[in-house]
């Protein structure tokens, strides 16, 4: 269940020698396309080993400050280093390194299984692609399956088998384009079960995702909205940072008491199943606010911690008031 | 078609609607709606020329006469023939003939002008390169007359009476004037361009329509690796398209390989490599699968126009040849035309080569530098 054993030593070899525990070290990315800026002085840095959440709304530019990192795009300005290397300058050196994850499935349709994982280990000069496809088809749990065209694999199989040719040639980075869209929950278990593996094998992965929950199996994570980072941390520290109060309140006509408290800017009301999470950064103008309804004795209000969606709401609201 | 009650039309309309919009957001096919017709009509129209006039024409004059400069005159004279060359001697002459810078050798033997006074009937010899019959045609009906009256003219023979010399003309490389013999090497050229033209431009468009570029760009290969990588096994593909066109043409048609199999072999795997790196560097222009055709279409069009497979190059206007020259179909035309039919060498071919190494190596430039490295 490990890579081979030389390819292990050489990555090993190769992390000792560049800089000791940032994977990621970028400062001030900003990129535009026909004047539309996409990512705008964007820093992060990344911890080696640690498993590194990317989380934003569609359109966000997470795509392309991933694309950034491992030189497929050229910013705009600012600089950084990506395993030590220069990501303006070095691209060549970080390709070797990074194993790139594409959000739409990548590998050839038309080869099996098995044709793929050789023609990546042969690319990257992997010493016997053969062995290294075989044992990475076992590992991915494709026994049996390694010659089936990959086309016609399912989504969850796919986003394996993608995974699988990015880990082959043993690299230091992941870069995983969010691995776990349209795929059903179990597959989506059993993907972060890996990616935790390949961590605890000392690589470092930088995964980009709209799912909560996958956000909390993150060490790290990112907020970013309209290219703009606007929160980095643990998931608590992010929830911490974000300073929010939060009630829930379950009971009867919930959505007419959500239209009535929505009309105050200073909440922000989202529904959550039976319930109503209602948030304000201003604890003592929540309570104002919610002094009325309460009252009425209709619902039931609960002090709750807030929740790292109620966090990203609030931050998405903020960021896209800046906009306007 | 009870399926949907009545909308037949408004369904209608709403597609071809949607049709338009679609083709306007594409510009190569607008772009090929006007050009192809305006391209067929002017290369039809102003290039082409199945009754070609200015043949290069060698005159080789084993002796300075009135007569031999009246002829060398009359030749220049008629619009048949442009006397390109003065070779000094017959091996010469046949060099010119068999590397292809001249379709005609007229040969003025010495003594001529005291044979004609003597009224001896001397023999005037005219070698015509006939591996294009069409093109040799008419310059060499025409020939006995042109020189006949240039001579009258002059005062040099008799107004009337027998001819007081012998033409006596020797249709080379293709005496039966078979038109197989021409078409067959021709088709070679042509059926390789069509075919490996196709393979490599939808490469890279492929690879980008796919999504698999995006994985590829991010993995340790550079442009020129992944050109030379796609190129290679059409190469191989394409040598046995040409065994097999060339092998049949034995066959079936009787077409003779006169020259060096080996020699044919190298330069048709060149002139394959040349179709394969314009195809590549279409594929690296084009936005898309079907862009990368059209573009293709639009380049072998004219390829086979212009290049002298269908119509004589001589005939051509200059504007024309010179547009010619920049297809390694002409050139692997003349090729192999010479070495199957002519039997020419390396030695006679050297200009036809250079060129289409040339062009290949343009074309690969081209390609390399426009491949994208990122999706900037």
């Amino acid at each position: 269940m490990t890579a081979p054993t030389d390819v292990v030593a050489k990555r090993m070899a190769d992390a000792a020698e560049a800089t000791p525990d940032i994977a990621i070290d970028v400062h001030g990315l900003t990129k535009s396309f026909d004047g539309r800026t996409v990512v705008r002085d964007l820093s992060m840095q990344v911890r080696r080993g640690s498993i590194y959440g990317f989380l934003g709304p569609n359109g966000s530019g997470k795509t392309t400050t991933i694309r950034m990192l491992c030189g497929l795009l050229t910013p705009d300005s600012g600089s950084g280093t990506c395993l030590g290397y220069d990501i303006l300058t070095q691209a060549d050196k970080i390709k070797l390194h990074v194993g790139y994850m594409t959000q739409r499935f990548s590998l050839y349709q038309d080869l099996s299984v098995r044709e793929n994982l050789e023609f990546v280990g042969r690319l990257y000069g992997v010493p016997d692609p053969r062995a290294a496809a075989r044992d990475m088809i076992k590992r991915l749990g494709l026994d049996g399956r390694g010659e089936q065209i990959a086309g016609s694999l399912s989504g969850g199989w796919k986003q394996r088998l993608a995974l699988g040719a990015c880990t082959l040639p043993g690299p230091q980075l992941l870069l995983l384009d969010e691995p776990t869209a349209g795929v059903d929950p179990k597959a989506r278990r059993e993907f972060w079960n890996e990616i935790h593996a390949l961590a605890d094998e000392g690589l470092t992965v930088l995964v980009s995702t709209h799912y909560m929950d996958e956000a909390e199996r993150c060490h790290e994570i990112a907020y970013i909205a309209y290219g703009e980072l606007l929160t980095h941390g643990t998931v608590d520290q992010v929830i911490a940072q974000a300073g929010l109060s939060t009630y829930t309140v379950s009971g009867e006509g919930l959505s007419r008491l959500s239209d009535a408290l929505s009309e105050d800017k200073a909440l922000m009301v989202a529904p959550f199943g039976n319930s109503l999470h209602v948030s304000s950064r201003d604890a003592q103008a929540l309570e104002r606010a919610i002094a009325a309804h309460r009252d009425e004795g209709r619902w039931t209000w609960t002090r709750a911690e807030p929740s790292l969606e109620d966090v990203f709401i609030d931050l998405m609201s903020r960021s896209r008031d800046n906009f306007k | 078609m009870k399926m949907f009650a009545g909308g037949f039309w408004r369904r209608v309309g709403a597609m071809v609607r949607k049709e338009f919009l679609q083709l306007r957001r594409d510009r190569i096919t607008l772009a090929t709606m006007v050009t192809v017709p305006l391209m067929q009509l002017v290369l039809f129209g102003y290039a082409i020329n199945t009754t070609p006039r200015y043949l290069p024409t060698a005159v080789l004059l084993q002796e300075q006469s009135d007569v031999g400069r009246s002829i060398l005159a009359a030749l220049q004279n008629t619009r048949y023939f442009k006397v390109t060359q003065l070779p000094r001697t017959a091996d010469e002459m046949d060099h010119l003939l068999a590397a292809g810078q001249v379709l005609f050798a007229v040969e003025i033997p010495a003594n001529f002008e005291r044979a004609v006074r003597r009224g001896d009937r001397p023999t005037l010899l005219v070698a015509a390169d006939a591996t294009d019959p069409v093109a040799a045609g008419s310059a060499m009906s025409s020939l006995g007359t042109v020189v006949q009256t240039a001579l009258r003219n002059d005062r040099l023979i008799p107004d009337s009476g027998q001819t007081p010399f012998e033409i006596r003309s020797h249709a080379r490389y293709n005496p039966a004037a078979s038109t197989q013999l021409n078409i067959v090497p021709g088709l070679l050229g042509t059926i390789l361009t069509m075919t490996m033209l196709i393979f490599t431009a939808l490469s890279v468009t492929r690879e980008s329509e796919r999504g698999t570029m995006e994985s590829l760009l991010a993995m340790p290969i550079t442009p020129i690796e992944i050109m030379l990588g796609k190129i290679a096994p059409y190469v191989l593909i394409g040598i046995f398209q040409a065994a097999l066109i060339i092998g049949a043409g034995v066959l079936l048609f009787a077409v003779p390989i006169v020259g060096d199999p080996v020699l044919l072999a190298v330069l048709t795997t060149l002139f394959i490599a040349a179709n394969l790196a314009t195809g590549y560097t279409f594929s690296t222009v084009a936005q898309n699968q079907l862009q990368a055709v059209q573009m293709a279409m639009m380049y072998f069009l004219p390829n086979l126009l212009l290049s002298g497979f269908m119509f004589p190059y001589a005939g051509m206007p200059v504007w024309a040849q010179w547009i010619s020259e920049a297809f390694p179909l002409t050139h692997f035309i003349r090729i192999v035309r010479a070495i199957m039919l002519k039997g020419s060498t390396l030695d006679d071919l050297h200009y036809d080569t250079a060129a289409m190494l040339v062009l290949t190596l343009v074309a690969m430039l081209i390609a390399v530098t426009r491949f994208r490295r990122t999706l900037d």
